[in-house]
């Protein structure tokens, strides 16, 4: 969002000399041709988006169930906080507690390893280029296939993590990762980690090459220590573009499935809300309650989306005023 | 960049410098091998068989490609693959052209409304999946596109399409007016402009927007999962999640690697080639602005 807000004032230049030049008539004819163009690409958004995201608040006000969805009854707000609504379901408040636990576990994670590996990168030296192939690995490898990879790493009996552990000492008897309740969602976390630490330490890296040299020369000059640099120069500088990944990761991390889907399946104590919107919807057909529950998680990244959205832009209107 | 290393690495005392040196030599080793570790053990596994597959040994004593066979005997995963292809292909063939021309819409021209539309846009891009999927589910099945690779190409283009806009916007701008100053005073019209003029300098932005709507496309599970039921129509992500031994309770983690390995290692081949490329369309994607 804060491209969104930027590009609005940073962008007036391209076009406006030509009007400025030719006068009103080509822009008037690059606007209608500018429509045009969008047209089609509007249509299929609002087709494969708006329009399933509108029937899906609608169903969330009926009782549909999913073998007949057209036969249907309006019954108002039954379904949020009627007897069965969602919000009166223990098993979606231990959803949303799932989910936020582990958003908050992973994305704080995330950033913490992120920085330290985009230190490491934009160090130079030989090893760059090699280690930011390593990097780029598991973000390259899909959900679905990480999730299993690290689920036969974390078996609780041939599991090759298990057997190092107790051969290591660390552990004395081989553990359930996935099994064990306790355990599961921090083995979730685990893997979560791993699959999106390169896109935290990507967009970060990125952040500090934009730091001006010259902040680095001024206070090697003054002999700063390194980590006094590190801590008064690069984190400051580098906060902006680390609150905008932590921000999209955060978006990402409040929606996750696919990785609790192909690790937990449906156990209860990882199911996080896209999971227990998904099992109400066609594990048990309810239509109406699955919609409510969408929509319920739907606001929610609405409302995370908008209040950074305008933190962002009262921050660029105070840093241009 | 260069004063960093001036900065972490002091030149002075030399025993500073190796202690530096083998902190960060350390370091990047334990990154690399956090980082490449699961994948080779994953493909370590997928080579053994039998009692070996038990025994946490990287290098297999007989490799064998016997989880391989099994993988293509016992499932259709030949035509998972290939749906996987299709759909994917697809995916990033419809979202490309529809998202160019948008792109120089949006980066182009100066219209009233343009920032709002851009706002939906980038909101469009922070749907969660499962908002849309009952109101999807019900279009796919309008559509009669229930259990076809039809829903997905449909479905995936949710996915991708905010985001190639997106992408592509933040390109499109950086190019230099009088690329386009030119064309109109040479009597092109905008399309002209778009596939003569600005396709053959956007091709890296092309390359690496697609790879990227190829890639959410690929791995794409959720709408995979639900719009498709019967094996033959299933894509890699799901064929992969759903494999299961014949009746026994323990998974065949032998063909899971096998197949997971498969599914992996051109995405890998191509995100190593483009590297450079794919960096750039990530970070175009959320940093700049």
């Amino acid at each position: 969002m804060e491209l969104a807000v930027k590009t609005e004032s940073t962008t007036a230049a391209p076009a406006a000399p030509k009007s400025v030049v030719h006068g009103g008539g080509i822009a008037r004819h690059r606007s209608r041709w500018a429509w045009a163009l969008l047209a089609p690409m509007l249509l299929l958004l609002l087709v494969i988006a708006g329009w399933p995201l509108a029937r899906t608040l609608w169903f969330s006000l009926t009782d549909a169930q999913l073998s007949q969805l057209g036969d249907w009854h309006f019954i108002g707000l039954d379904n949020y906080l009627g007897e069965y609504g969602v919000l009166m379901d223990a098993g979606w408040w231990q959803s949303v507690w799932t989910t936020l636990r582990f958003a908050l576990l992973s994305v704080s994670i995330e950033t913490v390893l992120g920085l330290g590996v985009a230190l490491l990168i934009n160090h130079p030296s030989r090893l760059r280029t090699g280690l930011r192939a390593a990097m780029l690995l598991p973000w390259a490898i899909p959900t679905v296939v990480s999730a299993k990879m690290w689920s036969w790493m974390l078996h609780d009996q041939f599991g090759i993590l298990n057997h190092y552990m107790v051969a290591l000492g660390i552990l004395h008897a081989p553990l359930a990762w996935t099994a064990d309740p306790k355990l599961s969602l921090f083995a979730i976390v685990l893997v979560d980690v791993w699959k999106t630490t390169p896109f935290m330490a990507l967009l970060t890296l990125a952040a500090l090459q934009m730091v001006p040299s010259d902040c680095y020369e001024a206070a090697r000059v003054d002999g700063v220590k390194p980590l006094a640099v590190f801590w008064h120069i690069t984190l400051p500088l580098i906060l902006p573009g680390l609150a905008v990944a932590m921000i999209f990761r955060m978006l990402d991390a409040l929606r996750v499935f696919d990785v609790i889907y192909v690790m937990t399946s449906n156990a209860r104590e990882t199911k996080s809300m896209s999971v227990y919107v998904r099992e109400q919807l066609i594990d048990f057909q309810q239509v109406g309650v699955g919609s409510a529950a969408a929509m319920l998680l739907f606001f929610t990244i609405a409302v995370v989306t908008i209040t950074y959205a305008v933190a962002m832009r009262s921050r660029v209107e105070k840093a241009s005023a | 960049m260069s004063t960093t290393s001036a900065l972490q690495a002091p030149r002075r005392t030399p025993w500073k410098i190796s202690l530096g040196a083998i902190g960060y030599w350390l370091l990047a080793a334990v990154f690399t091998v956090y980082s490449v570790f699961p994948f080779l053990y994953a493909i370590s596994t997928s080579l053994k068989r039998g009692s070996e597959m038990f025994e946490p040994r990287l290098v297999p004593l007989a490799p064998t490609l016997f989880n391989y066979v099994t993988v293509f005997r016992d499932q259709p995963f030949a035509h998972n693959l290939q749906n996987s292809l299709l759909v994917a292909g697809g995916v990033v063939l419809l979202s490309m052209l529809v998202s160019l021309p948008a792109a120089w819409a949006l980066g182009r021209v100066e219209f009233r409304g343009r920032g709002l539309l851009l706002l939906s846009i980038l909101s469009a891009s922070m749907f969660p999946q499962v908002a849309v999927l009952s109101g999807m589910f019900e279009l796919v099945r309008w559509f009669g596109l229930y259990d076809s690779l039809g829903a997905l190409l449909f479905a995936d283009l949710m996915l991708t399409l905010p985001f190639t806009v997106w992408v592509l916007v933040t390109f499109m701008k950086q190019l230099p007016k009088e690329l386009e100053e030119a064309a109109i005073m040479d009597g092109v019209g905008p399309i002209g402009t778009i596939f003569r003029i600005f396709l053959p300098v956007l091709w890296p932005a092309l390359v690496s927007t697609g790879l990227l709507a190829f890639i959410a496309a690929w791995n794409e599970f959720l709408f995979a999962l639900t719009f498709t039921i019967s094996t033959e129509q299933r894509t890699v992500p799901v064929a992969i999640a759903f494999i299961s031994g014949a009746g026994g309770h323990e998974l065949p983690w032998g063909p899971i690697m096998a197949a997971s390995v498969m599914v992996t290692l051109p995405l890998i081949l191509l995100v190593m080639y483009f590297q450079r490329l794919i960096v750039a369309g990530l970070t175009a994607g959320a940093v700049k602005g």
